[in-house]
Order: C-alpha cells, then structure tokens, then sequence
C-alpha cells in the first residue's frame, strides 16, 4: 500500500520521470508492431539510433528537421499556458512560411542583412494576423476558436496553394511551386562551414533563433507584467476582469504573439531548408506536430525545446527506417503512444488526488473535496 | 425544546475512540459519540477539525484506522455507504447530490426504483414519495423539476431520499449553509417531526445558534482530538464557542459612535437585468458615506448580486447613475471603479477573488501588478513582490505562514478569504464593498473578518456589506438597508433593527423609512 502510494506519488510529481517513461512505452509498442510485421526490432530501432547519432552530419539533420518544431511547440504551448488552445498553429505556420516566401521572391535584391529580418517580420506579422482573426470573432462574437481555427487552417492550406500559382511567383519550370526564394533570403550556413565541420548541406541559423524564441517565451511568461496578464486570463478569466485586466485584449494578444511564434516557425522551414513552396494536397502538418511538442515538453519552453529536437530526431531517423523494410509510420506509433500516455499523467494525477494524503500544515482533510473549496465540513 | 421523544435507554449510534490517519496526520484522534433514538445532536468544530471526517466513516465513506462503530447494539464493518444505507443511517451531503433534469419522485426513487417487469413504475413511485413526504411533513412537489424548485426544497428531497431508503439516523451536513432565515426555521420545524417520529439527526453544523435551537446534546471536536459532549440547555453560545476555539472568543464587534462623512458611493435609480435578461433591478437609490457600515439585507435573487456586479464594472445596468467619490464609474470597466476608489471582498471568492492556479504572492498584486514596486516598465520585480506578500502573510496571519510560493487553491477557505482582504484592505480605497464575506467560514475566521471590516469603518472608509447571514448585518452595520424585489424597500438603524422585523420586510411584508 505504502510503496504503491509512493509510486504514484512519483509519477504524478515528477513530470520529467512521467515523459521518459511514456517515451519508453512508446518505444516498446512500437517493438510490438515491429514484431507483429516480422521485421526485426533490433535491426529498426539500431538504423533508427544509428540514422540519428552515428554522425555529425546526421545530428546537423536532426536540428534542421527539429527547428520549425520547436517554433510550432512553443506557439501551442505559450497558448496553453495563456488558456486557449492554438490549434491553428498549423494555418499561422502556412501563412508565415507564404510570407516570408513572398518577400524573399519580390524583395530578392535587397542585401541579406535587410531581407531576411524582412522575411522573419512578414512571416510573424502574418502568423500573428491569422490568430488575432479568430481572437476577433471569439472576443467579438463567442464564437468558439477551436472550430474557427479548423476552418482557417484549411483557408491558409488553400491560400498557399493559390499564391503559389499566381504567376509573378509561379515557378515557370514543371513544378508545381513557387520559384526559389532569393539566395540573401537563406539562412543556411557557409558552404565552407559545413564542409569543415562536416555537417548536412541544410545546416542553417535557424536553430540559433528558436534558442532566442525560447528564452523570449519564457520571459515573457514568467517574468512580465503581460504574462502574468495573460496567465491570469489562462487560469480564471473571472478573477482577472474583476481584477481589472482586460481580458478581451488578453485574448487577443495571446492568439497573436502564439501565431507569430507559429508563422516564424514557417519562415525557418521555408528560409532553412525547403527554399520555395510545393502546392500541397493535404496539410504538411507542422503546426499539428506542434501540439505533439508542446505536450511532450509539457508547455515548458525548456522542455519543448528538447521535445522538438527529440521529435526532428525521431522524424529524420524515421525516414532511414524503410532501408531495414520497416514502414516509416512506426514513428507515428510511437510518438502517438509517447503523447497518449503523457496525457494519462492527469490520469495519475486523479488517482493521487483521490488517494491524497493530507499534510499536517497543509489546509484541513477534506478528501472528499477539491483541493482549496471551502474547506467548510 | 421538544424533549420528550428522546429516549435515553436506546443508544442507536456509538462510535467508541475512533481514530483516523491519512498518512502521517490524524484527523480523528480518539473521538467519542454517542446518538440516542429521538435525539438531536449536535458535531461542533471549525474547519478542519475533523467533523466530516467522523461523519464519512459513519456513513462507509472511510474505513477508521481504529475504533468501533456500533448501531442499534451491534458493531458494524463498514464497508461503502451501502453498509451504512443497510444499517439505516443516511446522509444529507451539503452539497446536493440531485440530477437536475429530474423531477423529485425520479431522485427520490433513484437506484431502488420499483418495477414493473422490465418497466419503471412510476406511479407507485410518485404515490410512495406523497406518503412518505406527508408522514413527515415535508409537503413537496412530486412532480417538479430539481432546476425550478429552490434550495430549501432541494433539501427536502434530499432528506427525503434518506427516508425512503429507510434511514433512522440522519447525517445533515452543514444543512442551513445555503437556505434563508425563513427555510432554517422551516428546517428545523422538519427536524423536530422527524426526531417525533423516533429518528436520530447527527447535525454537523459550526453554527452556534442553530445547535441551541434545535439540538439536544452537542459533541465538540477540536483539531482532531475529542473535547467534550454537553447538554445543549446547560451552556450558552459563548461557552460553546469557546469550547470549539480553544480560547476566548468575542462575538460582539467593538465599535465606536461615529458620524458619517462625506457621500462615496451614490447609486441612483439603478435598473438592470439578471442572466436571463429579466429586469431585477428596478431603480435602487443607495448611499454610502465614510465612516459608516451599511448593511444590504435581502433573500438571495432581489437584486443584490446584481447590485454589486454592476458597482464593480462586472455587468451593465440598463439605467442609472453610479458614482464613487465623484466619479462616474455607471458601466465603465473594473479598472475605473477600481480607481476611483473601490475595493471588495466578492462574493465567490474562487471565480472572482483569486486565480487558485496563481501562487499567493501573485494573487496579492491582482490589482497592482503593474505599479511600482511590483513592476518596472514590462518587467515583474520578484523580489519586491515576495516582499509585500510575506510582510501581508504575517500581517493577516494566513496560514501556512511560508505560503508566498504555494498556490492559492492549497489553502483552506479561511486563508483564502484572508488573501483577499489583505490585498483589499490594503489597496486602501475609500469604498470597501464585502459580499457574503464570511460564507463558510468557522467562528476564529468569522470574528477576524469582523474585525477588519470594522476598522475600515473605524478609518473613516465607506463599507458596503451584503450578505445572507442576518446576524451579520445586524451585528456590523450602522444603516441596514432592505432590499427587495430590485429596490431598497425600507431602511433602518443598525442599532434599532430587530430580526423578525427585518425578516417581514425582506419577505416585503412591511415597509418603513
């Protein structure tokens, strides 16, 4: 009884414990499907960690492959600790990555030194525009920002694919994308860098500004004046507009620093590695994959950070995983089963809750209440 | 009090040194309780004393770590409270347990349903719930909706519910909490025919004029540990009071004569609507000056909620005029009241008063987070922040007295409220406005929010206190204000003011002034 309290208690304190072990879970389920398929679990998982650690160049991948996951992550997680769920980090991401391939067309004279940070402005300011709309219509008229933000990822996904055939950014060649933006738009590293160091020809900047983005949402979250505004709204909007806070602003502001987060992290995938975009024909899916991050990095800007680095990992060494004739999808697996087991922590969480042991100088032993209710027997 | 159906000789409830551990703390160190057939009695004890406890492991909630429970003559395992149903002892949570949606026959029949075949038989279910509800005299509608029928009704069927799964002893927790004056008589009216009727109610309760109304003996539990068993007509309220405490306690407020000053807060022929969009303010006059207590007293839904929701910027009214100070705050945002001088204690103080995620010392700057010290342009000063809240924590003893850091859904309801009024009282405003400041608070707690709402008085501050409890009203206001149907129908001294008076023209029986 003793020991299975502790147990419990550990799990449901120790959040860093709970996502290694759900990341272990995960592992061994997808060994599992691996098994049931006839494909030999050591043979997939050694080319997994080999494709991922057995060289310089292969980790140099596996930053560029995590950056824009990192932007995404952050954007979905600074919008769960802000109490509204950015699910359309997928849309401000297309938007982002469309303006910034924009500039980086039109605009391709001006030196890098005015043209990338005009880039990076194009892409925030739209991202941040896209989340700001659905902040409008929920503010203004209630309408629920979960299914607005559904419909405006669609509306981005087909945006991009119209402005990527109109014909000043058209790519006049066979494919079906635009031109490739201008060189002073491209944030890759010099050629001569990346041979001495010996790493992956898309090796960019990138990663140096999603250091900054981190440390920034951090900041703004823990140490200002608007976090703790915005927190406030996030936690008990009642409490803040008695307090005084302008709780439709908050909204707004939440939406659109979580959009320009997500609409930066287009103008990396765009300015690092992809240099033009595709017409698509289903959602690429880095806003989404967004959401994956930010849960496994447990809305911590440290821990998304690390969360994006182990999710471009994983989406690198997953594409290796065909060479051993293992389906690339068992990443899907597993990742699908990291997030669901991390989601069961609330789980542990109620189990300990209702199990609670109540401490001497804590508030009096209500087991059958919620923690803070008035405490009136 | 009605004494002659308590039979001394049959004990029907006996619960022998009963202690209860969660880990390392005890909650129930060694109690005692004895219930007699016929029997009123009374559990004493401040929040947290363990009273719910006891009653849990009564009613098969919680097995005890050790100790007997013994009824009618036989010791019991009690496993869940279906034991306990089996035994006949039922339980009145204070919080309901009622579907909404349902009428009151389907709650009251809920899980023993009579059949028939494979179909419900409601009609001999409606037919059992009107026998068993005028057996007791508790008149009830059957086939009413839990959402339309009032608190004091919803209790009825919660007692009903007890008696139809044949409960001889009653478990009421904490059952006045959430009913007017008039329903608390009514209740006790009801517990009077039950007890007629040779039933036993364990009342939990830290009400002390109740227990000397309606219960025969009262058992006092203090921090865990069993204090004493008394006869009810052998001791007074102060008595008992100190008894549950553990120390002195002063129930009457200390409150110098002063004369009002200037007016602060005038609200003149104010109309608004409630949640539903029907008119419920139907133009309410009201002044507040500096230095005086003026006491809104009214049967919850006349309007005083809304009253306040419009004063602190929270709803619009339709019409009027309000200003604080001087200030025309009518329909302006919190931020502009709360500049022009209002501070207030709201009335529920999870939704309104705190972020319960926030730790303490983030709750104590709601109001001033962006002001100097506790910020510098966009960035939060920490440590002047850290500060503030632990020189407030000493100063308004919350407790645990390192709570900065914790968030403030870890403490009790006590400390909880006394956050509030320590960022309250000290954002020093002129107009102090307390809603139902006291709910579910115990005595210690309700004596030391007396005390502060008085000395803002005492400062020369203008107070607007509304609340449920009469007695407060009474106790603390200079004017007393009586609203009613959306306007302040009449008004009278704080000194002069006398209960059942006060109760008619709540009830808009009676008007003066």
């Amino acid at each position: 009884m003793d020991k299975k309290k502790t147990l419990l208690d550990f799990f449901a304190e120790n959040k860093f414990i709970h996502t290694l072990l759900s990341i272990i879970i995960g592992f061994l389920v997808g060994a599992i499907f691996l098994a049931v398929m006839g494909i030999s679990v050591s043979e997939a998982y050694g080319r997994l960690f080999q494709s991922v650690f057995s060289s310089v160049k292969s980790l140099s991948y596996c930053v560029v492959y995590a950056t824009p996951y990192i932007a995404t992550g952050l954007s979905v997680a600074f919008s769960f600790k802000t109490g509204v769920f950015n699910i359309g980090a997928e849309g401000q991401f297309v938007v982002g990555s469309m303006s910034a391939c924009v500039v980086g067309i039109l605009f391709g004279n001006l030196p890098s030194a005015v043209l990338i940070p005009l880039c990076f402005l194009a892409a925030a300011v739209a991202g941040a525009l896209w989340g700001m709309i659905v902040g409008f219509l929920k503010t203004k008229w209630g309408i629920n920002e979960v299914l607005s933000m559904i419909m405006f990822n669609w509306i981005a996904f087909y945006l991009s694919n119209y402005i990527a055939g109109i014909p000043a950014i058209h790519n006049e060649g066979t494919a079906e994308a635009t031109r490739n933006i201008s060189e002073n738009a491209r944030i890759l590293l010099s050629q001569d860098t990346i041979k001495s160091l010996g790493l992956c020809p898309f090796s960019n900047w990138g990663i140096f500004l999603a250091i900054v983005m981190t440390v920034l949402v951090y900041f703004i979250i823990q140490k200002t004046v608007l976090g703790y505004e915005l927190k406030a709204v996030g936690f008990n909007r009642s409490a803040a507009e008695y307090g005084g806070i302008n709780v439709n602003r908050s909204i707004l502001t939440a939406l659109a620093i979580s959009g320009a987060l997500a609409g930066l992290g287009g103008a990396l995938q765009l300015m690092g590695m992809g240099g033009r975009i595709s017409v698509f024909s289903s959602q690429e899916g880095f806003g989404f994959a967004g959401i994956v991050v930010a849960l496994i990095g447990v809305s911590n800007p440290l821990g998304v950070f690390i969360a994006g680095l182990f999710y471009g990992a994983l989406t690198y060494g997953g594409s290796k995983l065909t060479l051993v004739g293992a389906p690339t999808q068992v990443v899907d697996i597993i990742v699908g089963t990291v997030v669901f087991f991390i989601a069961i922590s609330c789980i542990f969480e109620y189990i300990k809750y209702l199990k609670r042991t109540p401490k001497a100088e804590a508030p009096p032993p209500i087991p059958d209440e919620t923690p803070g209710k008035e405490a009136d027997e | 009090m009605a004494r002659e159906h308590l039979d001394l000789s049959v004990n029907v409830v006996e619960m022998r040194n009963i202690v209860k551990k969660f880990g390392d703390f005890t909650a129930n160190d060694g109690i005692n309780l004895t219930v007699h057939k016929g029997e009123i009695h009374a559990i004493l004890g401040e929040n947290g004393a363990g009273k719910s406890t006891l009653m849990n492991q009564l009613y098969g909630l919680y097995k005890p770590t050790s100790g007997d429970i013994i009824v009618n003559g036989k010791k019991i395992e009690m496993n869940d409270p279906r034991d306990a149903i089996t035994a006949g002892i039922g339980m009145v949570h204070q919080h309901f347990m009622l579907i909404q949606p349902f009428t009151v026959t389907e709650n009251i029949v809920l899980g023993t349903e009579p059949r028939k075949g494979i179909k419900l038989d409601m009609e001999t279910a409606r037919q059992n719930v009107v026998e068993i509800s005028e057996k007791y005299g508790l008149s009830i509608d059957p086939d009413a909706k839990i959402e339309d029928i009032s608190v004091g009704m919803q209790q009825r069927v919660e007692i009903l519910k007890a008696l139809y799964r044949g409960a001889d002893v009653l478990i009421l927790d904490e059952p006045t909490a959430s009913l007017t004056p008039q329903e608390i008589v009514e209740l006790i009216d009801i517990m009077h025919n039950l007890t007629a009727d040779g039933k036993s109610i364990i009342l939990i309760t830290h009400k002390l004029k109740e227990i000397k109304e309606s219960a025969d003996f009262c058992t006092i539990i203090r921090l865990g540990k069993y204090i004493d068993t008394v006869d009810v007509q052998t001791v007074n309220e102060d008595e008992l009071a100190s008894m549950m405490v553990g120390r002195q306690v002063t129930f009457s407020v200390d409150k110098p004569e002063m004369t009002p000053g200037d007016v602060v807060l005038e609200v003149k022929d104010l109309h608004g609507v409630d949640y539903r969009n029907v008119e419920i303010l139907r133009g309410l006059d009201l002044t507040v000056r500096k230095g005086e207590i003026v006491g809104i007293a009214g049967i919850d839904g006349n309007g005083q909620t809304e009253l306040v929701e419009i004063i602190t910027g929270l709803r619009k009214g339709t019409k009027g005029a309000i200003t604080v100070c001087g200030v025309d705050i009518f329909n302006k945002p919190p931020r502009v009241g709360f500049e022009a001088g209002v501070s207030s204690i709201p009335a529920d103080r999870q939704k309104h008063g705190l972020v319960l995620d926030f730790s303490v010392e983030d709750n104590m700057i709601l109001q001033n987070y962006k002001d100097v010290p506790f910020a510098k342009g966009i960035i939060l000063q920490r440590d002047a922040i850290r500060d503030f809240a632990s020189e407030k924590i000493k100063k308004y003893d919350v407790r645990p007295g390192d709570c900065e850091a914790r968030p403030a859904g870890t403490l009790s309801g006590g400390n909880q409220q006394k956050v509030i009024i320590a960022r309250e009282v000290e954002n020093d405003k002129d107009l102090l406005i307390a809603v139902n400041p006291t709910r579910g608070l115990d005595v210690g707690a309700i004596e030391y929010v007396h005390k502060y709402i008085v000395e803002q008085r005492n400062k020369g501050k203008a107070v607007l206190l509304v609340s449920f409890e009469l007695d407060e009203i009474m106790s603390l206001s200079d004017r007393i204000d009586v609203i009613y149907a959306g306007k302040i129908v009449s008004e009278v001294a704080g000194k002069d003011a006398d209960e059942n008076e006060l109760g008619l023209m709540m009830a808009g029986g009676k008007q003066h002034g």
